[in-house]
């Protein structure tokens, strides 16, 4: 070859690898563009809602929102009642669900990670993951609003127990599974015995991630209206008696926000900014715990 | 095949007619082996060869993974491991083992040490600090922790986690060490501490390590065991292996023609 044929060569050479880069930038560019319209459109209908909250939230806050009972149509009040039963239910339903839940998941992830029964619960807690939380409340009140002949707080803690429980099942197996198993060997080469093993290594080495499972297990069944239709039902007085129906925010949303009273209205808007707030803070807290995991 | 010492030394762990299989693969072919008590052993072979597989049967550690199984005799001071009533935690407790990867637990430097000593001793708080002092110092990471005793152990460097890995195996008091690749991921200043550190130990335990590094298996080991596809090929003194080997395929390995 010729040095001209040479540096021909390399020319042509040059001008498809510019070619081909201008391709790709071009291919990079549209993608890059598409991407972009996409998050917008997602955060667009985000900021919408929370703005829309904040706005209308807001103007219903007052002291008396946390101070005073449902009141009424046209008449002053507050939502106190609605707050309370919210926070003892869902407290309830975590501290049954949470422990359930984690054990549950210790079982799947580390002891019989591949045999018959793990593979069953696993199926059928992706079924009670899935299920439409409307089949639980229904269940629950079939179940024990039925036979108690009673509407109680006791029955909406524990539909959305049930919520909780394959939630946090999920999530700990993950977590768990997430551990390198050079961690678990070593804790094992120092002859210690399985459950501590678990306890001590495996589960605290996992539990920012279990931790944020339950948070977020949390933050679902703040929100959930359904499950508490037909077993806490509602109550427009303060009650901490958990065998009576119970006042909650979501139920208490609903039927403020569909109403024709304004003042209702107003409340059901504080209402929603109280769930929304709460939740974005646990889910803020969820992210925290995981970022400084390592 | 067989291989017998050719120095009177008592051995510690004598391995006879070990067959060792994942699921149908048969890895390890009827081990014949004397580990010789206080002295330093070595494991080398081409990789597959079933080095750490050998070393995982002396603390039962396959035991974890259920389609693993080992069948003959490994006896620790004349008890036989596999077919012990000892609970598996004892034999543990006796055959400590450090692994490839560094793996500090999820806490502070001191529980690293305390965890495993808290397991099978009740010592006094002053005791205890006693304890992980003279497991630091065994493993030559006193110095650079002293000041930093409560923080996590997972904040130190790869070299200083491994020598912590060295220090939690032998504050336990073991009676033996096994060590799997235990510079395969360290630095040649952190791999010339832990060596040290090795030499060091080989007065009061006994020390199995299976190396890649057949410079490593030459600089600190007293005996050396060749195995290639699950077989034993030749055992004996380091010196006799890197210098005069028996077999061919030890030569062959040794010297770069093969592996």
């Amino acid at each position: 070859m010729t040095t001209a044929e040479r540096l021909l060569s390399i020319k042509a050479l040059d001008e498809t690898r510019a070619a081909k880069f201008a391709g790709r930038k071009r291919v990079n560019q549209i993608a890059l563009t598409l991407s972009l319209a996409a998050m917008a459109f997602g955060v667009f209908w985000l900021v919408w809602i929370l703005w829309e909250t904040l706005r209308q939230g807001i103007g219903g806050l007052a002291i008396a929102t946390f101070t005073e009972m449902t009141p009424p149509p046209n008449e002053a009040g507050g939502i106190a009642n609605a707050i309370f039963g919210s926070v003892v239910m869902v407290a309830m339903a975590t501290f049954v669900g949470t422990p359930i839940g984690i054990m549950a998941g210790i079982y799947l992830a580390e002891y019989n990670p591949k045999g018959w029964l793990s593979n069953v619960t696993r199926f059928v807690n992706d079924i009670l993951l899935s299920a439409p939380s409307i089949v639980i409340g229904l269940f629950v009140y079939a179940v024990v609003v039925a036979y108690f002949k009673s509407f109680s707080g006791l029955a909406g803690g524990l539909a959305l127990a049930l919520i909780v429980i394959p939630v946090v099942i999920r999530t700990t197996e993950n977590m768990l599974q997430l551990v390198p198993p050079g961690l678990r060997e070593a804790a094992y080469a120092l002859g210690t015995p399985k459950w501590k093993v678990i306890l001590s290594i495996t589960l605290r080495a996992a539990r920012s991630g279990v931790v944020t499972g339950v948070l977020l297990a949390v933050a679902r069944i703040a929100g959930e209206t359904a499950p508490l239709l037909f077993t806490a039902l509602n109550n427009q007085f303060w009650t901490s008696d958990v065998t009576q129906p119970m006042a909650s925010l979501p139920v208490t949303i609903f039927k403020f926000a569909m109403s024709p009273y304004e003042n209702w209205q107003q409340l059901a808007w504080a209402g929603v900014f109280l769930i929304t707030v709460a939740v974005l803070a646990l889910n803020i807290l969820a992210r925290v715990l995981t970022r400084n995991k390592l | 095949m067989s291989a017998t010492l050719s120095q009177p030394v008592r051995s510690k762990i004598s391995v006879k007619d070990l067959n060792f299989y994942y699921g149908k693969f048969h890895a390890l072919k009827g081990i014949n082996l004397e580990i010789p008590e206080n002295k330093v052993t070595a494991f080398i072979g081409p990789s597959g060869c079933g080095k750490s597989t050998l070393l995982r049967t002396f603390n039962r550690m396959f035991e974890l993974y259920p389609e693993q199984r080992a069948e003959g005799t490994i006896a620790l001071d004349g008890e036989n491991l596999l077919t012990s009533k000892q609970d598996v935690a004892l034999i543990r407790a006796k055959v400590g083992m450090v692994f490839q990867k560094p793996t500090p637990f999820p806490m502070s430097i001191y529980d690293n040490i305390a965890f495993g000593v808290k397991l099978f001793e009740n010592l006094s708080a002053s005791d205890m600090d006693d304890r992980v002092e003279w497991a630091l110092k065994k493993a030559a990471l006193w110095t650079e922790v002293r000041d930093k005793l409560q923080q996590s152990g997972s904040g130190l460097s790869g070299g200083q986690q491994q020598r912590l890995c060295i220090a939690r195996g032998i504050a336990i008091k073991p009676e033996v060490l096994l060590l799997d690749e235990p510079c395969s991921a360290l630095d040649p200043i952190s791999t010339a501490k832990i060596e040290e550190l090795i030499a060091e130990l080989k007065s009061e335990y006994t020390v199995v390590i299976v190396t890649h590094n057949m410079q490593q298996a030459a600089r600190c080991s007293d005996y050396t065991a060749y195995m290639y596809l699950g077989d034993l090929i030749e055992f004996g003194a380091t010196e006799q292996m890197f210098f005069k080997p028996q077999r061919k395929e030890t030569e062959d390995y040794i010297t770069g023609r093969f592996g």
